[in-house]
């Protein structure tokens, strides 16, 4: 969060508050396009915010560069593919899937059916947190524990 | 004088720190009960010394003493008293002297409260909380001096950041830090039961207090930040996926799950391994977020440190700290052996499940946040991550969890019957798909995931509900008995109601304005008025108002619906004129169910009217509500009498005529 304040005012300069009216298209369509899109491209000076929050002044460059293209006729993908062509990967907010991202896209996936394939094998064969018997408690341990855990258990005794 | 007086007790505090991280390990191996008692007193001396250096830097602070480097850089005459205290961690030396100010703190709380606790693991603790403290110490000692001094002293200082003037990030860091610090002890007694060679319900019970301490402060620190940004700046987003944001998000998740597991190793003797590298993992991500904030490696240039000495010293601590204890995991993590054995569908199953879920979503944050840092470091390229990959990955990731946390509590143990399960949430499904259409009714088909969402979010809060009322039999037995039984509830049982019904609302405050939101953007002149969803709001003057340490343009607005009289609000833009810096200060208006949210800015480029924003925010509100919810839910079930510290103590009378029978081995 500090990052942040630190990049929103370091940047700031003038104040800019994210998208300003005499930016805006006279089209609603068209600008809701824009803004659709620009909410996903990259602030390229800033720490991860998206063009549309962003008050740095290149944001407001790049805000209007694109509403340029839409003017000039641009689908959405061409327009995207103009910043692209110029900025790199690095201004689209949502990285694209190829070799080199597949860990970052399907890591999480791969790691749930794992983690849940594990656990249902287990499961099944019965291992499922039974590993082995604890080492016994001594007399006097026990009558500590029991005391720690002499009350009304909301989990026992349910249907 | 005073300043020195600090720094030499933060000097002695990391002697200290280095006994407390010796001694006590050594004398718990030895079985030496002198040894094992100067973990003890050396807390209690930490807790002492670094109290000493807190209060005087707060001082500095107070005083506007500007021979302090720290209090020029970051203090001003004219700054209000709140922000000249919360001034004091609203940097990067003196965050740091609060984060091992509440880690001696928890030390000396466990050095007091502890007193049940076996005397070797409580040696073993206090020991591992003793090294942290040793590597913080160090840290400052050697790289982050607080009490550097200047000479000549400057007339006055630089001032704070404007945006931290605020009371919502004024109060930001100390919540945070008592969750991050908080979870530094359940690694502590993690690493002390790894030592010791034994897990078992009693030190699961140990734990639970302060992961709860720590998952509430957490869960309050993280809903304070996200509210300052909603008010701050300036269009009402509330989370961005930033880097620091994930970084105390990551540690949220784990504690959950460590919330969660542990409650298994309590009642039923099992998880205990893997409840012991959740407690791992939570703290190490805590480092880890301190270490992605205060080392400036996510932007070279933004960040707070941006000394590169400081961003190694932190890597290499991280490193000691996660390498060690998963050192010791991989050593000892073996000899853990359990016993309960429970089919998939029951309790268990469930909380294993809501682990799964919550270690899958943490691990998502984690790639999505160090994923760029990798590919640039092997030299794969620059990428950008931000909200439209983590709702595409996080957010699915959350339904299944909000789905089935409607079903857990209702489970029992071991083995549990699905079907009866569902039937006794009849209601909560029938709340689900009302919310769903009341969605519809009031926002139309669009988007359909949104008012789906929306249903999850009225399942999840009705589940709750019923889950109380479940056990209290609520209109299966008189009134009466059922008020009786609620008063003899335990604590325990409301808390988790609660948090689940808080996470309930807050998904629909999340849906809510993420789906619904009005916007409204133009240049308006005095006396104009526009339309937002059936509000008008008109600009009725704009003026300058003096503020403590700043100029404020103050505007104020009119807004009505149907031609009455709604509200009036008063959105400023404030000037700092030491730092040069512009703050947007929105003004909202609730009703609970929405908030209507304004901000005028700068005149616009012809002169004669203010570049205005306004917005809608459907259940906003919610969001914090539900925040507030979960923390109460945490609090609530930390004054669960059983968990209350003292009354073993107490008993101790009784306990040690040992006539008492073991309880039935659970």
């Amino acid at each position: 969060m500090a990052a942040l304040v630190l990049t929103a005012t370091l940047l700031s300069g003038p104040l800019a508050r994210a998208v300003q009216p005499d930016e805006m298209l006279p089209d609603p369509a068209m600008e809701a396009r824009a803004r659709a899109i620009s909410k996903d491209l990259r602030c390229l000076v800033c720490q991860n915010q998206s063009i549309d929050d962003s008050d740095a002044p290149l944001a407001r460059d790049l805000r209007l560069l694109l509403r340029e293209r839409l003017v000039k006729g641009d689908s959405d993908a061409q327009a995207v593919a103009f910043l692209t062509d110029r900025y790199g990967d690095y201004v689209l907010l949502r990285p694209p899937v190829r070799p080199s991202t597949y860990l970052l896209w399907f890591g999480p996936f791969a790691l749930l059916v794992v983690g849940g394939g594990i656990l249902l094998w287990r499961g099944r064969h019965g291992t499922v947190g039974a590993e082995a018997v604890a080492p016994p408690l001594s007399a006097e341990e026990k009558a500590h524990l029991a005391l720690l855990m002499d009350d009304k258990d909301e989990g026992k005794g349910r249907p | 004088m005073i300043p020195e007086l600090g720094h030499y007790a933060l000097v002695l505090a990391l002697v200290v720190a280095l006994v407390q991280s010796v001694i006590p390990l050594w004398g718990a191996a030895r079985r030496d009960a002198a040894m094992m008692e100067v973990g003890r007193t050396a807390a209690y001396c930490q807790f002492a010394a670094l109290a000493l250096a807190f209060g005087a830097l707060t001082y500095a602070h107070v005083v506007s003493d500007f021979s302090v480097l720290n209090v020029v850089e970051n203090s001003h005459t004219d700054k209000p008293m709140l922000y000249k205290v919360a001034g004091v961690w609203g940097n990067h030396e003196g965050s740091l002297v609060l984060w091992v100010f509440i880690l001696a703190l928890f030390g000396a709380l466990v050095a007091a409260f502890g007193r049940n606790l076996p005397a070797s693991l409580r040696a073993r603790v206090l020991a591992v909380q003793g090294m942290i403290g040793v590597g913080f110490l160090w840290f400052m000692v050697a790289t982050s001096n607080p009490f550097t001094r200047v000479d000549p002293a400057p007339l006055n200082g630089h001032d704070l950041n404007p945006l931290l003037q605020d009371p919502g990030l004024a109060f930001h860091p100390p919540f945070l830090y008592l969750g991050y610090v908080g979870f530094s002890l359940c690694f502590s007694f993690a690493a002390g039961a790894l030592i010791e060679g034994r897990v078992d319900a009693a030190w699961a019970r140990w734990v639970r207090p302060w992961a709860l301490i720590a998952w509430s402060s957490l869960t309050l620190g993280i809903a304070m930040g996200s509210w300052w940004s909603y008010y701050t700046l300036g269009w009402g987003g509330w989370w961005f996926w930033d880097p620091v944001e994930n970084a105390s998000l990551m540690p949220w998740l784990a504690g959950t799950a460590l919330l969660h597991s542990a409650i298994v190793v309590e009642k039923r003797d099992t998880l205990k391994s893997w409840t012991i590298l959740l407690a791992i993992v939570t703290f190490t991500l805590s480092l880890m977020g301190t270490f992605l904030v205060r080392s400036g490696v996510l932007t070279s240039v933004h960040a707070f440190a941006s000394d590169p000495a400081r961003g190694v010293f932190i890597l290499a601590l991280l490193v000691v700290a996660t390498g060690g204890s998963l050192l010791l995991y991989a050593l000892r993590a073996p000899i853990l052996k359990a016993g309960g054995l429970f089919a998939p569908i029951s309790r268990e199953g469930g909380l294993v499940l809501n682990n799964l879920l919550l270690s899958t979503a943490c691990a998502t944050v984690f790639l999505g946040t160090l994923y760029p840092l990798f590919m640039d470091a092997v030299g794969g390229g620059k990428i950008s991550i931000g909200p439209p990959f983590f709702n595409a990955t996080f957010v699915p990731l959350m339904v299944p969890v909000v789905a089935v946390m409607a079903m857990g509590p209702l489970l029992s143990w071991k083995r549990a019957d699905l079907a009866g399960v569902l039937e006794r949430l009849k209601i909560a499904a029938l709340v689900g798909v009302l919310a769903a259409l009341a969605a519809l009714w009031l926002a139309g088909t669009k988007p359909v995931l949104a008012v789906l969402a929306l249903g999850l979010a009225g399942w999840a809060v009705m589940g709750a509900v019923v889950d109380v009322a479940d056990r209290i039999r609520l209109f299966r037995m008189p009134l009466a008995d059922s008020l009786s039984r609620a008063r003899h509830l335990p604590r325990g049982a409301w808390g988790t109601a609660i948090a689940h019904a808080g996470l309930g609302v807050a998904v629909a405050g999340m849906v809510g304005t993420s789906a619904w939101t009005t916007e409204a953007i133009q240049v308006l002149h005095i006396g104009q008025s526009v339309d937002v969803a059936g509000y008008s709001f008109r600009l009725d003057s704009v003026a300058e108002a003096p503020g403590p340490n700043y100029t404020a343009r103050r505007a104020v607005l009119t807004v009505t619906r149907h031609g009455d009289f709604v509200a009036t609000l008063a959105p400023e833009q404030r000037f700092y004129p030491v730092t040069r810096m512009t703050t947007t200060g929105a003004a909202i208006h609730t009703n609970f169910f929405s908030d209507l949210y304004a901000v005028v800015g700068e005149p616009a480029p012809d002169g004669t009217g203010y570049n205005t924003r306004f917005y809608r925010h459907p259940l906003v509100p919610w969001i914090w509500v539900g925040s507030i919810l979960m923390m109460a839910g945490g609090l609530v079930s930390l004054s669960d009498r059983r968990l209350r510290v003292g009354v073993p103590l107490k008993r101790a009378v009784p306990r040690a005529a040992a006539a008492i029978p073991p309880a039935p081995a659970e």
